[in-house]
């Protein structure tokens, strides 16, 4: 792997990979993650994926990528710690599989970096109308995460207990907030981001490293450099003071139980085994003690926010359980603070983590996001490293690392008491 | 052990079929990190009504999904904790056919596909431990209710479907699995587990040879005895409803509309036909169709159009839909610009380009190790050598497709499941 600067403020990542069908390629700004322009660099996107100056609508955009054998090229929008990177994948099939020679990899480029740099416009604005209607889809689809409740609860708690933080701001910002950007500001935006914004571009597949660099200097000839965006750091807080408990109602059959805590530790490879242990792995106390012995939760699980040092718990559970269900599930934490596990415990969570990073080498996506991570928190950390720390963390960093969380807040959505 | 080279995909495949009938397919991924392993059994939620020893057996509906809960509960615990100590993760699905088991490892393959096979044929059902089940499954079953993707589809396959098991959930309801025993557990155990109703699929840098070695020393040598399998009436090409709908916590209307098709022949000519079908819906509704571009430009729909065409025992259906603010409209659309289709026939540009992307795609889903597996069982199942497709895909013609959609796209055979908000 290699990352090399291919102009002012742009990066290439090289890959070099022959074991996938397709080669991955990625084109990624990265911004301060802010409730004013979380909707904007959203909705920027999905503007750009509507057409380029070339293929200027849906269906000549498609027919492209259709003919280099069904390459795909998407919007992406992702949080990392509290940035918010935003731009394009795409990805094709490799060279080698394809008939007479077929070269796709400079043509898949070309149109990423003219979905990026030149995009379909109308007296060197935006398209009115691809404005208004993505405005309209991207509003509908931040309302519509209402639809999947566990990702519903978690996204309540998350905005519920980073309120007033970065970290709260949802992914792709408030509906509300999305309906409110003008032509004029989406406009300006753009104009903006494209000459201030970092760009990090990310290559896996069969080709070198000087075809690769090629095919990219060429598709982005057109970006201009001004300026510099800097993403920022993750803030981290201490839990507040006193429990927040909060309880919504819908019309649901099953209750989803979300449980926030934050962690002071420094010690990441520590708190991810811990956490792994706790409710990140198959054999994790939450999954075991919890789900199966207990039969408490139709799932449980928590997720490690590294960067922004918080711990959360997920699970679903019958809605007169909440008592029951949030006594055994922070009773568990409570055991691994008291350094109470078996081996096998520690073991399992140990292997769950090193197989899960082992096999990123396994996904160009996986490590397109691992390298995009990196590239935004300023780290320098490799797959391998990770790999190393982890295999080094003792018991006591373990214990030390569980006494870190703090119960910060509890999201409850539970069912509607239904009356004739 | 007999290999082959697939020189179109760069793949290569090594095949045996033991003494007891249980077929094991290797596919070699010499480069990669991780090793996976797929053991699948020809049983899944349609396969309610059967013949075991002469006798007809009528059985609830979620035996298969709960057989497949069960397998994993051992006199010592759970299975899992098993592998999750040797470094594996394992998961298992049941589908309306298969039921199948996997796990995914970077290190130790060897112990970890013993573990697999050994808890998959060897059954522990107690009645506490079937009891407390229950629960748990119950709870699965009550997650479907507040998912409108899983209610806009089952309400679909209901009024598809009048006599045939696949209008009914894979999971069952509360109610049928509350009359499942240990006894029915293996009783179904006994028919549908047994080698040569299986297919044992890895995937990685592994040894054939050895994958076989250990299937052969572990698995019953004993094949087992072919299962008849009842799927009901044949079915008319009618719908039994054209329409149902429901109120739930949903922030737009949702809306699938089924297309019920003639249901596929076996072999090569069931590969064929879901190339003809997944060409007849990118067509159709796909991202690059007339269509979909058309009403994505008016706003009547948004990203989530979509649709597919799937192939069931006996019950071959195409499904389409996703959020819109007037779901009957475009619903209406789909109908009548199939009629277009099949009528005035596809233009043929647009069908060379649509055959190199659904080419390439599936080149592509051959990034993932779970595919491969899948299709390849379920080629297996269906006697046909999936990694053929190259081939077969060559045969398709412009003709196939539209005389696909004339003959099972219309409105006579449509159906329309409906989501409403709750106000």
């Amino acid at each position: 792997m290699t990352r090399q600067s291919l102009m002012d403020n742009v990066y290439l990542t090289h890959i070099p990979s022959e074991k996938f069908k397709t080669s991955f390629m990625s084109a990624q700004m990265a911004a301060p993650l802010d409730s004013e322009t979380a909707g904007c660099n959203a909705l920027m996107v999905n503007v750009l994926s509507r057409g380029t100056a070339r293929c200027p609508d849906m269906s000549s955009i498609s027919r492209e990528l259709d003919l280099l054998y069904g390459a795909r090229l998407e919007p992406t929008v992702r949080k990392k710690g509290e940035n918010q990177i935003f731009g394009f994948v795409a990805s094709c099939v490799d060279d080698r599989l394809l008939p007479k020679g077929e070269r796709l990899l400079e043509k898949l480029a070309d149109l990423l970096g003219e979905s990026c740099c030149a995009p379909a416009t109308e007296g060197g604005r935006f398209l009115r109308s691809y404005v208004e209607s993505e405005r309209e889809n991207l509003a509908d689809l931040i309302r519509s995460d209402v639809n999947d409740k566990r990702a519903y609860a978690a996204r309540r708690l998350m905005e519920e207990m980073c309120a007033g933080e970065r970290y709260g701001v949802r992914r792709l910002g408030g509906a509300e907030d999305v309906e409110k950007i003008s032509q004029l500001r989406i406009n300006r935006h753009y104009r903006d981001m494209l000459s201030r914004g970092r760009l990090e571009l990310f290559y896996c597949g069969s080709a070198p490293r000087e075809r690769v660099a090629g095919a990219f200097t060429r598709a982005f000839a057109q970006l201009p450099r001004q300026g510099e965006l800097i993403p920022v750091p993750t803030e981290r807080r201490p839990a507040r003071e006193e429990l927040r408990v909060i309880t919504e109602e819908m019309d649901v059959a099953q209750g989803k139980l979300c449980i926030g805590c934050r962690t002071g530790s420094m010690d990441a490879p520590a708190t991810m085994l811990m956490n792994a242990m706790f409710g990140g792995a198959a054999t994790s106390k939450l999954f075991v003690n919890v789900r199966e012995k207990l039969s408490l939760c139709y799932y449980a699980g928590s997720v490690y926010h590294r960067l922004k040092g918080l711990v959360t718990i997920s699970s679903g559970i019958e809605p007169d359980s909440y008592e029951r269900a949030v006594e055994e599930i922070l009773g568990q934490l409570e055991a691994l603070k008291r350094g109470e596990w078996e081996d096998w415990e520690l073991e399992g969570a140990k292997q769950s983590l090193l197989s899960g990073l082992r096999s990123m080498e396994d996904s160009a996506g996986a490590l397109e996001d691992f390298v995009m991570g990196q590239a935004v928190s300023g780290g320098e950390e490799t797959v391998q490293g990770l790999i190393n720390a982890i295999r080094a963390v003792t018991p006591e960093r373990i214990r030390q690392a569980a006494g870190e969380v703090r119960l910060d807040t509890i999201y409850f959505l539970t069912g509607k008491e239904t009356r004739p | 052990m007999t290999g082959a080279f697939y020189p179109r995909l760069g793949e290569k495949v090594s095949r045996a079929r033991l003494d007891s009938g249980l077929e094991i397919i290797v596919v070699q991924k010499p480069y990669h990190a991780r090793s996976y392993a797929f053991f699948a059994a020809r049983y899944g939620g349609m396969d309610m009504r059967f013949r075991l020893n002469g006798q007809w057996l009528d059985t609830p509906a979620g035996v298969a999904h709960y057989l497949e809960h069960k397998l994993f509960d051992k006199e010592k615990g759970s299975v899992t904790q098993i592998f999750a100590r040797n470094g594996a993760s394992d998961n298992a699905f049941t589908s309306s056919a298969v039921t199948a088991y996997y796990f995914t490892a970077t290190e130790k393959f060897y112990e970890n596909l013993r573990t697999l096979l050994r808890f998959v044929s060897e059954p522990y059902f107690t009645q506490e431990g079937v009891d407390k089940e229950r629960g748990i499954i119950a709870q699965e079953i009550r997650e479907t209710e507040d998912d409108p993707d899983w209610q806009v589809y089952a309400g679909m396959m209901e009024c598809l479907y009048k006599d045939s098991p696949a209008r009914v959930p894979v999971a069952g309801s509360v109610e049928s699995i509350g009359r499942i025993t240990p006894q029915v557990l293996y009783d179904c155990h006994r028919a549908f587990y047994t080698p040569s109703n299986m297919v044992l699929v890895c995937v990685g840098n592994v040894e054939a040879e050895r994958i076989a070695e250990e299937a052969e020393a572990i698995l019953p040598q004993e094949g087992g005895s072919a299962v008849e399998r009842d799927y009901g009436q044949e079915e008319s090409p009618i719908p039994n409803r054209a329409e149902t709908e429901l109120t739930m916590e949903v922030s737009m209307p949702m809306f699938l509309t089924g297309f019920k098709c003639v249901p596929a022949g076996r072999g090569e000519a069931m590969l064929r036909e879901s190339i003809i079908g997944d060409l007849a819906c990118d067509a159709l509704f796909g991202e690059s169709s007339p269509l979909y571009t058309r009403l994505y430009e008016e706003g009547a729909v948004n990203g989530s159009l979509g649709g597919n065409f799937d192939m069931l025992p006996g019950a071959s259906y195409i499904y389409v839909g996703g959020d819109a603010r007037d779901p009957r409209r475009v619903s209406e659309e789909i109908v009548r610009q199939a009629g277009r289709l099949g009528g005035e026939g596809i233009d043929g540009d647009f069908f060379r380009q649509l055959r190199r992307a659904a080419y390439g795609g599936m080149l592509r889903s051959l990034n993932s190790f779970e595919n491969i597996a899948i299709s390849m069982a379920e080629g297996y199942f269906q006697g046909f050598d999936y990694y053929r497709f190259p081939e077969i895909f060559d045969s398709v013609t412009k003709e196939d497709v539209e005389a696909f959609l004339r003959l099972n796209v219309t409105e006579e055979r449509s159906a329309i499941s409906l989501i409403h908000p709750k106000q």
